[in-house]
């Protein structure tokens, strides 16, 4: 496969779609919490008028530079994970820059925001942001065990490590899905996803009314711009990947839409329905429950392709 | 924190390393505050539109008003319909609400709150105690005027309002964002010497630098 200059338009042009399902979903979502709550709740555009808001601030103040890398680094992860998935299966141009063995890659960037944003977080120098650190880099480990043991098992069901490859296994009708053909695998990755998603039961890390909204505490105008940025994009390519390695993929941007909305309303509706864990708790959770659920499906897949 | 904290000294590391510590210089800032010039016309009437519809607040509650703020998050009067929403730090706010009287103590914590948001920013001051004190206007350790400290956007009055007034007082604020109003920020930064001053005369224990964002 030779270079072609408008691949990198084309896989503009799908971040910027994906971008946009990111805000309009997020809003949906405040809209369905405040609902549960019984309130109006925000309007569903509001994501982007906060967005314009933060940023065209006036002012901004640094700490220093790993406190400006600190959002690069963490949309970085977010862009990166989304342009090594292939969002739409068999298109041309769609299907982003995915290449055999990406999946080792994807979950190399998944991490990597992460560890970006608790650098430059660090440098803030607020102790709300260092208490919030080390809670999220617990939580993502413990929760990141389960979410390597599903790709793992995944791949090995498979014999593959190509995310595309994966999915054009699956396709041909939903008896097809390694949902279907590996439910315990899909609810070992569906539990993960949870974890992942900073969500309650899981958003502990945040916790706005105990630890100041955590790592962000010091981040203002501009940077938080580039952080709601990534909070769009971010969840929907981990979606997008999820719904490859899971779901049976998307041939075209209607279905895509359809499959990461309701993947997505999973981590919502647990979210509006359990109130939040402390962190020692969501930690244990996961070692006490996903983890041997993990192990249990990967004895299974293992089996089951023999 | 006491003003002995803001001296310079030598500190010893934990491995026995030795450095100099001067916080004034290494934990604040030392600039004065900027005026900020707005942008053209048109697009400053767009963000202007933006700013006035995304409102993050940070509450102040000392005074009793503040507990008028609390029913705006509930089922019942839900101001995340008008696009406010309330901001855990001071550094993502753009809405300082003062929650009813101010003491001496607590006029220095809003100060250095105000002085961490970022701009444009603006002051919303609720209840009678922060036009005039209010029924407590005689009292030893209470502010009069808020306007003296800090510039005030918006007063909504009462003792207390309820909080069909503030919803109706922040649909007021928008209205002067929206017309290019609310320049508080830089009304800050440009009389920045009188209101120090002011807040000097009120503060007898200043243990803080005069900038602090």
């Amino acid at each position: 496969m030779g270079f072609e200059p408008i691949k990198i338009l084309y896989s503009l042009l799908s971040l910027f779609i994906i971008f946009n399902i990111g805000m309009l979903i997020n809003g949906i979502t405040r809209k369905i919490g405040a609902r549960v709550g019984r309130r109006h709740g925000i309007r569903f555009y509001q994501p982007y008028i906060d967005l314009v808001k933060n940023y065209a601030l006036r002012s901004n103040i640094t700490h220093g530079i790993m406190f400006y890398l600190g959002p690069v680094f963490r949309l970085t992860g977010g862009i990166g994970v989304y342009l090594f998935v292939p969002a739409i299966y068999g298109s041309e141009y769609f299907g982003n820059f995915s290449f055999a063995g990406d999946l080792v890659l994807i979950t190399y960037f998944i991490f990597f925001g992460t560890l970006g944003m608790a650098l430059g977080a660090g440098e803030g120098g607020h102790p709300y942001s260092a208490i919030g650190i080390s809670r999220g880099l617990a939580q993502v480990t413990a929760a990141e065990i389960p979410l390597v043991i599903a790709f793992l098992g995944a791949a090995i069901q498979y014999q593959s490590l190509s995310v595309t490859e994966m999915v054009a296994l699956q396709q041909g009708g939903i008896q097809n899905w390694t949902l279907v053909t590996n439910p315990l695998l899909t609810a070992v990755a569906l539990i993960a996803y949870l974890g992942t998603m900073m969500r309650s039961p899981f958003d502990i890390v945040l916790a706005p009314q105990e630890i100041p909204i955590g790592p962000p505490t010091e981040y203002h105008s501009t940077f938080l711009g580039v952080l709601q940025t990534n909070r769009a994009i971010f969840p929907m390519a981990k979606t997008v990947l999820f719904m490859n390695v899971f779901f049976g993929g998307a041939t075209n941007w209607g279905v895509l839409i359809l499959k990461v909305f309701l993947i997505y309303m999973w981590s919502v509706f647990v979210g509006v329905v359990f109130p939040r864990f402390r962190v020692d708790h969501s930690i244990r959770w996961f070692y006490k429950y996903a983890l041997p659920l993990g192990l249990v499906a990967l004895a299974a897949t293992s089996l089951l392709i023999k | 924190m006491s003003s002995k904290d803001l001296e310079k000294r030598r500190v010893t590391g934990p491995d026995g390393e030795q450095f100099d510590v001067d916080p004034m210089q290494d934990y604040f800032c030392q600039e004065r505050p900027k005026e900020h010039e707005p942008a053209n016309k048109v697009w400053e009437s767009f963000l202007n539109w933006a700013r006035a519809e995304s409102l993050w607040i940070l509450g102040y509650g000392t005074g009793c008003g503040a507990i008028e703020m609390r029913p705006l998050m509930t089922p019942r009067f839900d101001a995340y319909r008008y696009g406010i929403q309330w901001r855990p730090t001071p550094r993502q706010s753009n809405v300082l609400v003062i929650g009813g009287y101010l003491s001496v103590k607590t006029l220095k914590r809003v100060i250095r709150s105000y002085e961490q948001m970022q701009g444009p920013k603006y002051v919303v001051a609720l209840g009678s105690c922060t036009i005039n004190g209010g029924m407590y206007w005689d009292s030893y350790n209470t502010i009069n005027r808020l306007d003296k400290y800090l510039p005030v956007d918006i007063y909504i009055t009462g003792c207390m309002p309820r909080p069909e007034s503030l919803l109706a007082g922040f649909e007021a604020l928008k209205k002067l964002i929206k017309e290019g109003k609310g320049e508080g920020q830089n009304l800050y930064a440009r009389n920045f010497d009188e209101y120090k001053a002011n807040q000097k005369k009120i503060i007898r224990d200043w243990d803080m630098p005069d900038y602090n964002w």
